[in-house]
């Protein structure tokens, strides 16, 4: 009955969505009563559907209901119950259940919370949203239903990759869909204000809240996620510009232009149209994500002949909306003219430096990921990996992190060259002291881009405070300190992956147990190897005792593992992080004679890339919050006050 | 992290067998001179492991990417350059091994996109302040 129950539910979902788009043009084209009283309880109605049907599978899979298919083919019931409960989503109908139940969610959470939009904006906003809606619920329904029955059932699963058991699966993918669809917000946000003509700086100002909360657990997912890779693949390795992890970047990027473009707008009323069509883009980047994904086009091309429905699905989905919403924007760009002017050195322009080049580097990834595909169809089978991403990706990020430097301390419209000059100094001197440092410390043997890196981390974490001097600290906005916190989460980042590129060191060896290695000051002791059980999996298991200057400072045990169901072995991996950084340990196969392989890096500051990460969801969720509080001050206290950018 | 799942599909069980086998010398094994190492390690960063999924053959379990490495360090011991290698491998596995794109004219747009999209999109910036400049005037 759960699995009847959740479909059901499903269905009722994609009818009340079809009303709700009914409605909302009912109401905005005709400005009917009834149907603007009703839109806002079906929406909310919509998202309480699609989050129980969610909750009902959760429920199938806590149970190990074997009669469900999808439960069948990727539970077990000896598993954990947290990868049960996780495993909901660890699979292709799963992982697009939970897209509609956050799409939804959001949409009734925009009629709940959403006050700062006119209502006949909100109204479209809403139908814009069922639109969306609509067409996953028809995906879900007619080409992947995850409450499908087996008949008969089967004994037992087969169980979920044994890769995927692991905490990371409980908060990663749910962060990421959370981000991902977040965005269909923002896009349904700007299909409203060009359905009823109200791109401006209202508009920038209601859309912003829910682009930055997007963007918080977009930024937080991809740090998550790649740090989930670093341990768990055993090779040191912590991002790989592998397709899937390419498709959370490019939303990520979008967003990020997208939520600074969209501060002019709210601030200074300039850069509308550029701002509506970001939207659009954001939302197109997180489809095209889903698109490569879940077709299994790039991973494996052949997928898409094993399974053509489903790509093309997606395809026709992604064409629908975003050719609709770029046709929406032909006919209406004239209506949106470019609002306020400003020069060539202001803050304005330097944020459309910072637009500019994030969306050659979306375009950059975009084109990267898929021009193997257009290859390909030419006869031509060719990859395109780290060495054309980081040759073209690297430069970019730096002349981006120099305009982060330059543009917070810019005055809004015009600014003095020469006052520019001054203000950026100590920057300057920053890098350059950097980068005279990391050349003299790795003897000249350093990369120019991780060398470039340093100079640029150092301009930028000094930069990133400046906005904070001489000013009272306390009476400093909390999205100020958003901006200052994310920024110099940049910095703390880029530190960590220019520090983990030139000064990362390797040592593998066939060891004996008894043996000792050396690395970067460290002594690993290779004691012995014991076999060990867990719930789902046995292991071997070495001990390793790690010592510093003659005195043991830990052992670490990182284990080969075997999980039966499916049959897979995998490498637990063991970090120990130092203050100075972080020594990686694997143990891998056994060989010939009584000799293990095992791989120890020794990775100085490697935590910064994520410790960078976090910093910059913080300052996000910092801006979040203080831009709350002061609408909802303003709403106490309303004055025309003009709006000091963070 | 569903990029964890074909991997482990394709590469780990074949990983599991090579214990079997007889390994290849410098799979795991590092050279002896550390520049030489570098050189090696530098090239297996960016050869594709062919039987995982966007994988390089320095991050891989596969066996096929284990004795790519030991062939790879083997060579780089005698003496051979990197790109000399990469252009053996490709000959011998087609472009598709290298993830570092070849010169190939197919790729030239590839190459040249950075630059086009930074000339247009720059051109297009410029023009729209420098427009509300002389507006504004």
């Amino acid at each position: 009955m759960i699995a009847e129950t959740g479909l059901a539910a499903l269905w009722l979902a994609a009818m009340l969505a079809g009303a709700q788009l009914v409605f909302a043009w009912m109401a905005v084209a005709r400005g009917a009563e009834p149907a603007q009283r009703l839109i806002r309880p079906i929406a909310v109605a919509q998202g309480v559907l699609t989050c129980g049907a969610m909750a009902l599978l959760i429920l199938l899979f806590l149970r190990s209901d074997m009669s469900v298919y999808l439960v069948a083919a990727n539970s077990h019931s000896l598993k954990p119950l947290l990868y049960k409960f996780a495993g909901a989503w660890g699979n292709h109908e799963g992982s697009m259940l939970l897209w509609v139940a956050v799409i939804s969610a959001s949409g009734a959470a925009v009629a709940l919370f959403e006050r700062g939009l006119d209502k006949r904006t909100h109204y479209a906003t809403l139908g814009a949203q069922a639109a969306i809606s609509l067409g996953f619920y028809a995906f879900l329904l007619l080409a992947s239903n995850p409450f499908a029955r087996l008949n008969p059932p089967v004994e037992d699963g087969q169980g979920l990759n044994p890769l995927l058991q692991d905490p990371g699966l409980a908060f990663h993918p749910p962060t990421l869909y959370l981000g991902y669809v977040g965005l269909s917000v923002a896009f349904s946000f700007a299909v409203g204000a060009l359905l009823t003509r109200e791109v401006n700086a209202r508009f920038a100002k209601a859309v912003r809240p829910w682009v930055l909360a997007a963007w918080i657990l977009l930024t937080f997912g991809i740090t998550a996620g790649s740090y989930w890779a670093y341990y768990e693949l055993g090779w040191g390795g912590w991002w790989f510009w592998d397709p899937v992890e390419n498709a959370s970047l490019m939303p990520w990027l979008a967003a990020t232009a997208l939520f600074h473009s969209a501060s002019v707008l709210a601030a200074r009323d300039a850069l509308r149209a550029w701002t509506v069509m970001l939207a659009v883009i954001a939302f197109a980047m997180s489809m095209v994500g889903t698109f490569l994904v879940r077709s299994g086009i790039l991973t494996s091309v052949h997928a898409f002949a094993v399974d053509p429905t489903r790509g093309t699905f997606i395809l026709a989905l992604l064409g629908l909306y975003i050719g609709g919403a770029l046709a929406l924007f032909a006919l209406r760009v004239h209506t949106v003219n470019e609002g306020a002017r400003f020069e060539p050195v202001s803050r304005e322009a330097m944020l459309v430096l910072n637009n500019l080049l994030l969306c050659v580097i979306l375009a950059l990834v975009l084109i990267g990921t898929l021009y193997p595909l257009l290859t390909e169809m030419m006869g031509v089978r060719v990859s395109v990996g780290p060495p054309y991403f980081n040759a073209v990706i690297g430069p970019l990020t730096i002349a981006l992190m120099a305009v982060l430097v330059v543009g917070p301390l810019l005055r809004w419209r015009k600014d003095d060259p020469k006052a520019m000059v001054r203000r950026t100094t100590p920057a300057m001197i920053a890098a350059a002291l950097a980068l005279i440092a990391v050349i003299a410390l790795s003897a000249g043997a350093i990369g120019w881009l991780s060398a470039l890196g340093f100079a640029a981390a150092a301009a930028v974490a000094l930069a990133s405070l400046l906005p904070l001097w001489k000013r009272n600290l306390l009476r400093t906005p909390l999205y100020t300190w958003g901006m200052v916190v994310a920024h110099l989460g940049c910095a703390v980042s880029l530190a960590g992956m220019a520090s983990e590129s030139a000064f990362s060191q390797e040592r593998l060896a066939a060891a004996r147990p008894g043996e000792k290695f050396e690395l970067a000051g460290y002594t690993v002791a290779f004691d012995h190897v014991l076999p060990i059980a867990g719930p789902n999996w046995t292991a071997m298991e070495a001990t390793l005792t790690v010592s510093r200057n003659g005195r043991v400072i830990g052992t670490a045990k990182p284990q080969s593992r075997f999980f039966a169901d499916p049959p897979t072995p995998t490498n637990e991996s063991v970090q120990m992080t130092r203050l100075g950084g972080q020594l990686y340990l694997v143990l891998g196969d056994q060989l010939e004679a009584g000799r293990w392989q095992l791989r120890i890096w020794w990775k100085p500051f490697v935590t910064f890339i994520w410790a960078g990460g976090g910093l910059i969801a913080l300052g996000g969720a910092l801006a979040l919050i203080g831009r709350i509080r002061r609408e909802r001050r303003h709403k106490a206290a309303p004055k025309p006050a003009r709006e000091r950018f963070a | 992290m569903r990029r964890l799942l074909p991997l482990m599909l394709v590469c780990a069980a074949p990983a599991f067998a090579q214990t079997a086998l007889p390994p290849a010398p410098y799979a795991d094994r590092q050279l002896e001179d550390p520049a030489q190492e570098a050189k090696a390690t530098a090239l297996m960063h960016t050869i594709r492991c062919l039987t995982c999924q966007s994988q390089s053959i320095a991050d891989s379990n596969a066996s096929m990417a284990s004795d790519m490495r030991s062939e790879i360090r083997e060579r780089i011991k005698r003496g051979e350059e990197p790109e000399h290698i990469r252009a053996w491998l490709i000959e011998r596995y087609g472009d598709w091994i290298s993830y570092k794109p070849t010169a190939e004219p197919i790729l030239w747009p590839l190459w040249a996109a950075p630059a086009l999209l930074l000339g247009a999109g720059g051109v297009l910036a410029w023009k729209r302040i420098r427009h509300k400049r002389k507006g504004s005037a």
